[in-house]
């Protein structure tokens, strides 16, 4: 009995993890009409399986436009809002680690309070001052409310690592004939860089999942990103959502996810746990 | 660890001089710093919440812009007297519960059979980050298609339930249903606090309380509870927190129907739906308050503290 607890838990852990992807991959497999007549089970049945047609028709038919955009759209604003908020997280992290200054509790009350606010009740008062300024239904209109909610968990998993830095080692160096930049650059920026990207990933996984923000700030596909698309995906019945061309879409929109897992997962673990836990 | 490197920063060598205009430099540096972040996040957040303050006592209606006019706390006073603003905020308070107390049953055993774990560490904590990386409202589709009665397999595999059950038809089901997307996506984080936690809990305690004869259950709640006990405390605040803004699920599997809307759900519905952002305003006031209570409960309630959980606060 003692020696069965750890295989079936381990089990059990990844058909909770795994089932509902597979099942939405299964979806995804299904073809149109079977699931507009109704095809309730879990794989497709007899002649309902419809290969990779779902998967075309949402990237490349001209009827689901949006969702081709609205990727390029995510990748863009993403992309673009992680490497703007870990430079300004690294910053503050650095000084807060290794400095001595008034207003290091601020920082980090306030970011506590970010990381607490309740997301939509800004979502009004943003949508009302995004059209004043211009920037409603734009890249930087939700590129700024990304870095603004991703500092503090940025700011926390980056200190955390930089105080595990041993910054002797730059006095080390320079005590060795380097110069402070030097010492700076080959000593402490290779020992930082694993927790910056850290940060980054985490950033990352924050923008591309945001919905609040997608639905509420764009109104058109300029710049509306995946789960926004996602939740507005009509087909041809406006009626009928079309689950399968959803789902599909659905599994798209997850690859990177899965990706980004697979090839750094003992950095997520480690940059989820220290900032929140070790601190 | 933290505190080499701070002491290296600031030596306290007795050079009255020389160390003040040091320290001032450091001073002006470390604030040059961390300048841009609270730029950054003051203009996202207390400026709109200010401007939210201010637009609450109007009656403001996008759709009529020149309407605006003033009307003092008469936007607080209907939604405060209104039914709906209550079933709200009860159903949220009550998804907050029902997520969390489940997330941290469940997600403790995953971080005990984690703990144990010798190999197959790498394949499981991948697995366990799926859920935590893909997105809320994909996960929200992936369990309304799943619930679907048309389309779904939940029916089919619960033998008590009929094939034609319909859970978004009832608040009850329907509940259910999201509480179960939220619980699936939420546990992997909670799991992973509740590991980290695990790990600081000394073998060596454990070991001497199993050789004084405690059993697994004594050793579980007198000696590994207590001493995760700031783990624990930090991750429940941190989801309640996160469990009480709850919106993504809920826009995608009911859209608010059967009376599943949540606090955030009706101060979109007003805010971005109807354009009326006096009341809308208002509502996100009170959210906002809501939170601020909630904070302010956990951590008196169950003396969290964070300032040694993050050893700066």
């Amino acid at each position: 009995m003692k020696k069965l607890g750890v295989p079936i838990g381990v089990t059990l852990i990844l058909l909770w993890c795994l089932l509902p992807v597979a099942w939405i991959i299964s979806l995804s497999f299904k073809s149109e009409e079977s699931i507009t007549a109704g095809n309730p089970g879990f794989l497709p049945g007899e002649g309902t399986f419809a290969g990779w047609a779902n998967y075309d028709k949402v990237l490349s038919d001209p009827l689901y436009d949006y969702f081709p955009r609205a990727i390029l759209n995510s990748i863009g604003i993403s992309l673009i809002a992680t490497a703007l908020s870990v430079i300004v997280a690294t910053l503050a992290a650095y000084a807060i680690a290794r400095l001595e200054f008034k207003g290091k509790r601020l920082v980090l009350s306030l970011a506590l309070v970010i990381a607490m606010f309740p997301v939509v009740s800004l979502v009004g008062p943003l949508f009302d001052m995004w059209r004043t300024l211009g920037i409603y239904d734009t890249w930087i209109g939700l590129i700024i409310p990304y870095m603004s909610f991703t500092l503090p968990l940025a700011i926390w998993t980056l200190s955390a690592f930089f105080r595990e830095i041993p910054w002797e080692m730059e006095q080390a160096a320079q005590v060795d004939g380097a110069t402070s930049w030097q010492a700076f650059r080959k000593v402490i920026v290779p020992l930082a860089a694993p927790g910056v990207f850290t940060a980054a990933i985490l950033t990352f996984f924050f923008a591309w999942n945001d919905f609040v923000f997608g639905i509420s700030l764009t109104s058109t596909e300029a710049a509306r990103p995946i789960p926004a698309s996602l939740a507005f995906f009509v087909g041809a019945d406006p009626f009928n959502r079309p689950a399968s061309l959803l789902a599909a879409a659905a599994v798209i929109s997850t690859i990177p996810i899965i990706i980004i897992v697979l090839l750094f997962q003992r950095k997520i673990v480690a940059g989820l746990t220290s900032g929140a836990v070790k601190g | 660890m933290s505190t080499t490197a701070v002491q290296t920063a600031t030596p306290t060598s007795k050079v009255p001089k020389a160390e003040s205009d040091r320290s001032k430099s450091e001073n002006r540096l470390g604030q040059r710093l961390v300048l841009p972040s609270i730029i950054l996040m003051l203009i996202v957040t207390a400026f709109p919440m200010l401007r939210a303050l201010y637009l609450s006592v109007f009656d403001y209606t996008l759709t009529a812009p020149d309407d605006r006019s003033f009307v003092g706390f008469s936007n607080y006073v209907t939604a405060l007297t209104d039914p709906l603003f209550w079933t709200s905020t009860g159903i949220t308070v009550l998804y907050m519960l029902v997520t969390v107390a489940i997330e941290l049953v469940i997600g403790f055993i995953f971080a005990m059979v984690m703990h144990r774990l010798i190999f197959a560490r790498g394949v499981v904590r991948t697995s366990i980050l799926i859920p935590y990386g893909i997105i809320t409202v994909v996960s929200g589709f992936a369990w309304q298609f799943a619930f679907s009665y048309q389309n779904g397999f939940v029916n089919s595999w619960l033998p008590f339930i009929g094939a034609d059950f319909n859970w978004f038809g009832d608040t009850t089901p329907a509940v259910i249903a999201i509480c179960v997307s939220e619980i699936w996506k939420t546990t992997p984080f909670m799991s992973l606090l509740l590991l980290a936690g695990l790990a600081q809990v000394s073998e060596d305690m454990v070991e001497a309380a199993k050789v004084d004869g405690a059993t697994w259950w004594q050793r579980l709640w007198k000696v590994v509870l207590p001493n995760m006990r700031s783990a624990i405390m930090v991750a429940v605040l941190f989801r309640a927190l996160d469990a009480y803004r709850i919106f993504d699920n809920i826009f995608v599997m009911t859209a608010g129907a059967e009376d599943t809307a949540s606090i955030s759900f009706l101060t979109y519905r007003q805010t971005i739906e109807q354009f009326q952002l006096g009341m809308g305003s208002a509502l996100s006031v009170l959210l906002f308050l809501s939170v601020l209570v909630i904070a302010f409960l956990i951590i008196k309630l169950f003396r969290v503290d964070l300032a040694a959980a993050r050893q700066e606060g």
